[in-house]
């Protein structure tokens, strides 16, 4: 019986595979490195599986927990039984292969989709701690696994996860003056590209608003630099600035009123607030050095920004109102590109050191820094909108992909990309 | 820290001697006599294309378009003076002519920040032009950072060719 479930099981997988292969349009996540001290959960294939097309909702699942670093999927071959949801579990079989959890599904034709029923299992405590189903139509199956490891992520973690977010970013191919830049909005994890805008001048810097709905980026659209924000279901967009000079890094305030940025009219770089609602200007910096990268602290109280008002670029923080501006980097000659983590304790960045750049986390209570990455180029770091996962641009030989990192840096994983550099990743809000 | 600090204040200190080095040495160089320039290089370059605009009708534009710079320094290296003052002669020439001063920086560093790099090399030609005389208004810096890189690649090599100031008339 079990040699069947096992061949049976293998003809599934094997065709999966097959399937994926195929619609590798995009990207396929790969681990850099896992983390030893991860919760062991096993994610059991879900029953009525083989029938569905394309899609390994368990795998998804199984991927997701994984990519936050808390989790350590147990592999499929060490599986003993592979029940489903409803079927009774045997605890004892699951604490033999060392699992705290188990998760088990069951997917049922309906309509034009399928009902995924799904339950969580606590291996110690022998009981069911969830159980609940969710209905996706065949190419929302996805999504469906996605909210299912959120269900999940957040009963044992007690943390919302971040599953069904998306990321913006710029592909590009080409080099000099024959390249095409796009600006694409995918699934976190990089599947379901969607292609928002393309053009044969740089894109870059897209910064999503705080609803979800708008992106702005800049394009050099034309030969010179703007910054837009565009609608992501109509594709409407306007044409926010377009001063002489530098118009760059867009980042909107925490209440989507107004765009920080960095605007280069008066001679040199300076932050900049506008208030979106008249567009009026407010100029923060005032200093003959370069003041770029701006972004809002959580509580809109504060901007972070890079300026090399020292000699290189270390991170400053403004502050609304009073205009009071400290430096809050110290550590190595290089940090830039900063970012708050969604409760405001951290800042992630860009620093170098003797072995290349790298994207760092300095804690704003103690000042410790520690560094999350280890390849030689990694840069523009953004952070999931539970503070748990961040995503990066790295360098994979030649090729530009995107890198995602656990906000520990115990996990890490490449998004290597089928056609051209990406990089610019931007993560999106929580939607709903 | 300390290191960088210092090669930055010698940078700017090199950065200096070369403009002042324009300014007391720039007419012998290439034969222009761009005269001497103080504060006031707009003005000073107006009275100054006067004196040359006759000589120079026939100035051919140079055939090198692009000059290159050193890791995390905007200073133009002596090597390209000749190329800048044969763009200055054209500029001062042609007052009808415009060129775009595109900013590059290599890959290394935030792409934002390189923007600002670019845009930094890109001024300080812009400057070194204003101070040969070339009126500011037939010269726009645009600033590409490190996108549109003219070699691919993590060399050091490539980055050499990608840290440029190009001449877009």
């Amino acid at each position: 019986m079990r040699q069947m479930l096992r061949a049976a099981l293998a003809f599934i997988v094997m065709a999966l595979a097959a399937r994926t292969a195929m619609a590798a349009n995009d990207l396929t996540i790969e681990i850099t490195k896992g983390n030893d001290q991860a919760i062991p959960i096993a994610v059991v294939p879900f029953k009525g599986e083989g029938t569905s097309p394309g899609t390994d909702v368990a795998q998804v699942v199984a991927d997701d927990l994984e990519h936050s670093g808390r989790f350590d999927p147990i592999d499929r071959k060490d599986l003993i039984s592979l029940p489903g949801a409803g079927d009774t579990l045997n605890y004892s079989d699951w604490k033999m292969i060392n699992a705290n959890y188990v998760v088990v599904g069951k997917m049922t034709p309906e309509g034009n989709g399928y009902k995924i029923s799904f339950e969580l299992h606590d291996v110690l405590g022998q009981k069911r701690v969830l159980g609940q189903y969710v209905s996706a139509s065949r190419d929302q199956l996805r999504a469906g696994a996605h909210f299912i490891a959120d269900q999940i992520y957040k009963k044992i973690t007690d943390v919302r996860g971040a599953f069904s977010t998306q990321i913006a970013y710029v592909s590009a191919t080409g080099t000099d003056q024959n390249m095409q830049f796009t600006l694409n909005v995918s699934d976190y994890d990089g599947y379901n590209a969607r292609q928002v805008l393309s053009s044969n001048e740089p894109i870059l810097s897209p910064a999503w608003s705080p609803d979800g709905k708008k992106l702005a980026y800049v394009s050099f659209e034309g030969g010179r630099p703007a910054i837009y924000v565009q609608q992501l279901t109509s594709g409407k967009r306007i044409k926010l600035t377009s001063f002489k000079g530098i118009n760059g890094a867009p980042a909107w305030s925490p209440d989507g009123r107004r765009l920080a940025m960095s605007l280069s009219k008066s001679g040199h770089p300076e932050i900049y607030v506008m208030n979106l609602a008249d567009r009026s200007l407010t100029r923060l910096t005032n200093s003959s050095a370069i003041n770029t990268e701006p972004s809002w602290s959580p509580d809109g109280q504060h901007i972070l920004f890079t300026s090399d008002r020292s000699g290189g670029p270390q991170l400053y923080e403004y502050t609304l109102g009073s205009g009071q501006v400290s430096r809050k980097t110290f550590t190595g000659p290089y940090n830039a590109g900063g970012h708050y983590s969604p409760d405001g304790k951290n800042i992630f960045m860009v620093t170098r050191d003797d072995s290349g750049y790298h994207v760092a986390k300095q804690s704003l209570e103690n000042g410790r820094v520690t560094v999350l990455t280890k390849t030689r180029w990694d840069e523009a770091p953004t952070i999931a909108p539970n503070g748990t996962m961040v995503e990066y641009a790295t360098q994979r030989g030649t090729q530009g992909v995107l890198g995602l990192v656990s906000d520990d840096g115990k996990a890490e994983f490449v998004i290597p990309s089928t056609k051209g550099n990406v990089r610019e990743p931007a993560w999106s809000p929580f939607t709903d | 820290m300390q290191f960088t600090t210092t090669a930055k204040t010698l940078a700017a200190a090199l950065s200096f001697a070369v403009i002042a080095g324009c300014s007391s040495g720039g007419g012998t160089q290439d034969g222009t006599g761009s005269g001497t320039m103080d504060t006031d290089g707009m003005t000073s370059g107006t009275s100054s294309q006067g004196m040359n605009s006759g000589q120079n009708m026939n100035v051919q534009m140079p055939d090198v378009m692009t000059i290159y710079f050193e890791f995390d320094q905007e200073t133009i290296q002596s090597k390209y003076e000749q190329v800048l003052n044969g763009h200055a002669a054209y500029l001062k020439a042609n007052q009808s002519a415009s060129v775009v001063l595109q900013g590059y920086a290599d890959e290394r560093g935030t792409r934002e920040y390189n923007l600002a790099l670019g845009e930094r090399r890109a001024n300080a030609v812009k400057q070194y032009l204003v101070m040969q005389g070339v009126s500011a208004s037939q010269i726009e810096v645009v600033s590409y950072g490190e996108e549109r890189p003219a070699v691919e690649g993590h060399s050091e090599s490539a980055y050499a060719e990608n840290r440029r100031v190009v001449f877009d008339y």
